[in-house]
């Protein structure tokens, strides 16, 4: 069961690089985000408590839906392109996946983290979400694919965490959860601004602005 | 007792500053709550001073805080007192002339709320870098002081010109706040920067931790060639915010270099001689550059300049009678230095409000465009008067007092020959051809100013226009006029209150004077006083002859500058230029003028034109090649800064795969 979750989190991820259209990306991540929200069930298995199921719903409902909404309705209200307007195409970008997946578990092989997981793979996947997060990041046009890239790298930080604490302290969670959100309030502000002050959201067009 | 007086007066500023800042809608509240904060905020600091010189001794309080290394010590000793009180007076009374000063800036429709809301955290920073008792609170205070009083020059900032000032001014103070972290970093090794606690380390040579506090303290107090800063940004800045920061906030450097120096233990000769030369080099540099100016403030700067020079040479004949074991040279010396902190913080800062004065109500700061305001404006070309003779020097007022003190303290040196100590002969003489110079072309500055601005004909309409500035600009101006006076005559009672204060700094150099020392040098004040006020009695007895003589006679007035010509124009008089020629043309070596001058060609000469200014040396020779140099060598990272998101991110995620590629 768990597995299968994990394998579906990194095939997200090659969706999530390959697809040209920013609508699809977010309706992807979204599906990630549910898919996170879901392992602390998976993983708990016999000790599942009210709180981790809490936990659970509450990390779906952010990242499954009150995210996704947001960003589609900047991306409605700014009526800019659609496309993803990559900076590295679309092939490279899937290469760049794999290679950050077999670096992913050539680090978990080195790092030998002392683990409580049930399944053997779950460090590498969120090492691989967190580089593809970064790869949004880096190499995606958009404001809004900034911030799906935000929401990757964050479900990476939250599986490893996961990894390697068992059921995640619940401060800890609901600061990175503040953190997501904040992250993300300040992105749909900055895109807001961007779209109102110049009339498209690419970060980058920003360069001209530069002293 | 003391320290809550203390805390009150820091607590008055810091809160009142936000709640000033959130006025910012409401400009009316916002100008009568902030010179009432400013006000009241001096009020309980100043009590607070007098009662420590009064003879309460050194008082200090700790409270715990957060922080490591020490607690949140606040304290007052003697010194601090005497820093204290100028600090104060001038913040609230250059905050009751900022009121009236800022009127056109509101008829403008600028809201003054800021300004007020800084004006009282440079008040409040000043008062904690004086009474500080913990290295980190210093640096506090020091910063916001700091940080206030850029903003408050940027207050202006539309204008280019003053935002470039405001920039080199933020530059030079961040060099000197790195070198007083240094500083602070060395003597605080042992972990607590408890003042009582800091120490050298052992083995540690004490001239490193010397030219630190002589640079970091010396960039805010503006010793040349470390003051390029001052003749920007003291001009730029609102007039009562240039009469704080040039009678008041450069002190603070001083003061600073003072409290260090004691923890820095017995001082060599070298000290006192890097001292010594600064304070000429500054004395002499600051008075002929100011000679050259043409522009009313930044020649008022410039005189800040030298007026530090001044200080710094009474200070630096203090530590050379320690070093070389001469009492009287020692105790005048800082006696000297001392007291002329507070003359300079009471003339200057009233110099600086009758230049805000004119500036207000004429519209222009070029001395070449004004003339003849004493007629028009009578109470404040009285005021500028007063304090351009005691800036000079000259009995009956206050500045006087100070220069003779370090007068006596220069004989002391060189009649310590007959001691056999060569040495003190030689800053003996050092240090009286300097003041002799200084002050002679102080006078010849000032004769020029004031003649220039005050005196003969309108020169332009602005002038011709003005009018006398209105109560709440008048009156500081006439505190501060009756402080001169009231200073100058009060010779016998000077030495009580500054006598402690000096035998504290010698304390705390581990030098003991004998009582005998500071007596007969204080008699010498006294019959100073006394002199100043025959000279005033005999000069209101002409006065009053002149008066009786004329009762019952005619009198004719002719035109100024008449000499006999039927129809004299204004442009025949003088102008400050031609005026100071002579002896900018003089001193040529020290400072350069530039001339641009079309002579008259031909029979009936067309167009003519002639011009001077006069760049400040060392920016021109020093800082501008050096930091060119430094802009050449570091341009090729502008590659880096490219503006793009993107890549920033990448620059973060590649530091971070690296760093753990490293531990793998």
């Amino acid at each position: 069961m768990l597995d299968i979750v994990l394998v579906a989190l990194i095939l997200s991820n090659f969706v999530l690089l390959g697809s040209s259209r920013l609508s699809s990306c977010i309706r992807t991540a979204a599906l990630q985000g549910i898919m996170a929200g879901l392992l602390p069930l998976a993983t708990a298995g016999a000790g599942l408590s009210l709180r981790i199921v809490a936990l659970g719903l509450a990390v779906v409902a952010l990242k499954g839906f009150v995210f996704p909404h947001l960003l589609n309705r900047a991306l409605r209200e700014s009526a800019t392109s659609r496309e993803v307007q990559p900076f590295v195409g679309y092939t490279p970008s899937l290469l760049a996946g794999l290679l950050a997946l077999a670096a992913s578990f050539w680090l978990d092989g080195r790092l030998a983290l002392p683990t409580h997981s049930a399944s053997s793979i779950l460090v590498p996947v969120s090492f691989s979400l967190m580089f593809t997060g970064i790869f949004l990041l880096v190499a995606r046009r958009t404001a809004v694919n900034q911030v799906l890239g935000y929401i990757v790298l964050e479900n990476g930080i939250y599986a490893f965490s996961l990894a390697v604490v068992r059921d995640i302290p619940f401060l800890v969670e609901l600061g990175v959860l503040m953190d997501m959100f904040v992250a993300v309030f300040v992105m749909g502000i900055a895109i807001y601004r961007i779209n109102s002050e110049f009339d498209h959201i690419d970060s980058d067009r920003l360069s001209t602005l530069k002293g | 007792m003391i320290p809550a007086l203390l805390a009150l007066s820091i607590l008055t500023f810091t809160a009142s500053a936000p709640v000033l800042a959130m006025l910012r809608r409401n400009p009316r509240a916002a100008s009568r709550l902030g010179p009432a904060t400013a006000v009241a905020g001096c009020v309980p600091g100043i009590v607070a001073a007098i009662l420590t010189l009064a003879g309460a001794g050194p008082a200090s309080a700790t409270a715990s805080w957060s922080v490591p290394s020490g607690g949140l010590s606040i304290g007052m000793d003697a010194l601090s007192a005497l820093f204290a009180i100028p600090v104060l007076i001038v913040s609230a009374l250059a905050a009751i002339y900022s009121r009236g000063y800022l009127r056109h800036a509101e008829s403008e429709g600028r809201s003054t709320a800021p300004f007020w809301a800084w004006y009282d955290l440079l008040a409040g920073g000043m008062l904690l870098v004086t009474v500080a008792r913990n290295a980190l609170l210093f640096l506090l205070g020091w910063e916001v002081m700091a940080l206030a009083s850029f903003l408050l020059v940027m207050f202006d900032a539309h204008d280019p010109r003053v935002r470039r000032a405001g920039w080199i001014y933020l530059v030079a103070t961040h060099v000197g706040t790195a070198c007083i972290l240094a500083l602070f970093a060395i003597l605080g090794h042992a972990g607590s920067l408890e003042f009582d606690r800091l120490a050298l380390p052992a083995a540690f040579p004490a001239g490193i931790a010397f030219v630190l506090a002589f640079v970091g303290f010396g960039t805010k107090a503006g010793f040349v060639p470390l003051h390029v800063w001052l003749p920007e940004a003291h001009p730029a800045a609102p007039s009562g915010v240039s009469a704080v920061m040039s009678g008041v906030m450069i002190k603070t450097g001083i003061y600073g270099l003072l409290r260090f120096l004691m923890i820095l233990g017995s001082p060599p000769a070298w000290w006192g001689w890097v001292l010594l030369t600064a304070g000429v080099t500054s004395g002499v540099v600051g008075v002929l550059s100011a000679l050259a100016q043409h522009d009313l403030k930044r020649l008022l700067a410039y005189h800040s300049v030298e007026n530090i020079g001044i200080i710094a040479i009474g200070l630096g004949l203090g530590l050379l009678g320690i070093s070389l074991g001469i009492p009287a040279m020692a105790f005048l010396g800082f006696a000297g230095g001392l007291l002329h902190v507070v003359n300079h913080a009471v003339f200057k800062s009233l110099l600086f409000m009758g230049a805000g004065s004119v500036l207000e109500r004429t519209g222009t700061r070029d001395i070449d465009h004004l003339g003849g305001l004493s007629k028009r404006m009578p109470a404040t070309s009285l005021c500028f008067m007063t304090g351009s003779m005691a800036i000079c020097g000259l009995p009956p007022f206050n500045g006087f007092l100070s220069e003779l003190l370090i007068y006596l303290a220069a004989f002391a040196g060189l009649s310590a020959t007959a001691a056999r100590i060569p040495a003190g002969s030689t800053a003996g003489l050092l240090a009286t051809g300097g003041l002799a110079l200084i002050g002679g072309l102080a006078l010849a500055c000032f004769t020029k100013a004031f003649g220039t601005v005050f005196l003969g004909e309108p020169r332009t309409p602005h002038a011709a226009g003005a009018r006398e500035v209105d109560a709440s600009m008048r009156t500081p101006m006439i505190v501060l006029t009756a402080a001169c006076l009231c200073i100058g005559l009060a010779g016998p009672a000077a030495a009580p209150v500054i006598g402690p204060v000096v035998d504290s700094v010698l304390a705390g150099f581990g030098f003991a004077v004998s009582a005998g020392t500071a007596h007969d040098a204080l008699g010498a004040l006294s019959a100073a006083s006394v002199a100043s006020a025959a000279v005033l009695l005999l000069a209101a007895s002409v006065f009053a002859a002149r008066s009786a003589i004329l009762r019952n006679r005619r009198t004719s007035s002719a035109p100024t500058w008449g000499c006999g010509f039927t129809s004299p124009a204004p442009s025949m008089q003088y102008t400050a230029s031609s005026f100071a020629d002579p002896i900018v043309g003089l001193f040529g070596a020290i400072i350069r003028r530039r001339r641009r001058f079309e002579e008259p060609a031909g029979l009936f000469p067309a167009s003519t034109e002639f011009s001077t200014d006069t760049p400040d040396v060392y920016q021109e020779k020093l800082y501008k090649p050096v930091f060119s140099a430094f802009e050449r060598a570091f341009s090729g990272f502008r590659v880096i800064q490219h503006g793009r998101l993107n890549l920033y991110v990448l620059y973060i995620a590649a530091a971070l795969f690296a760093l753990l590629l490293w531990k793998l």
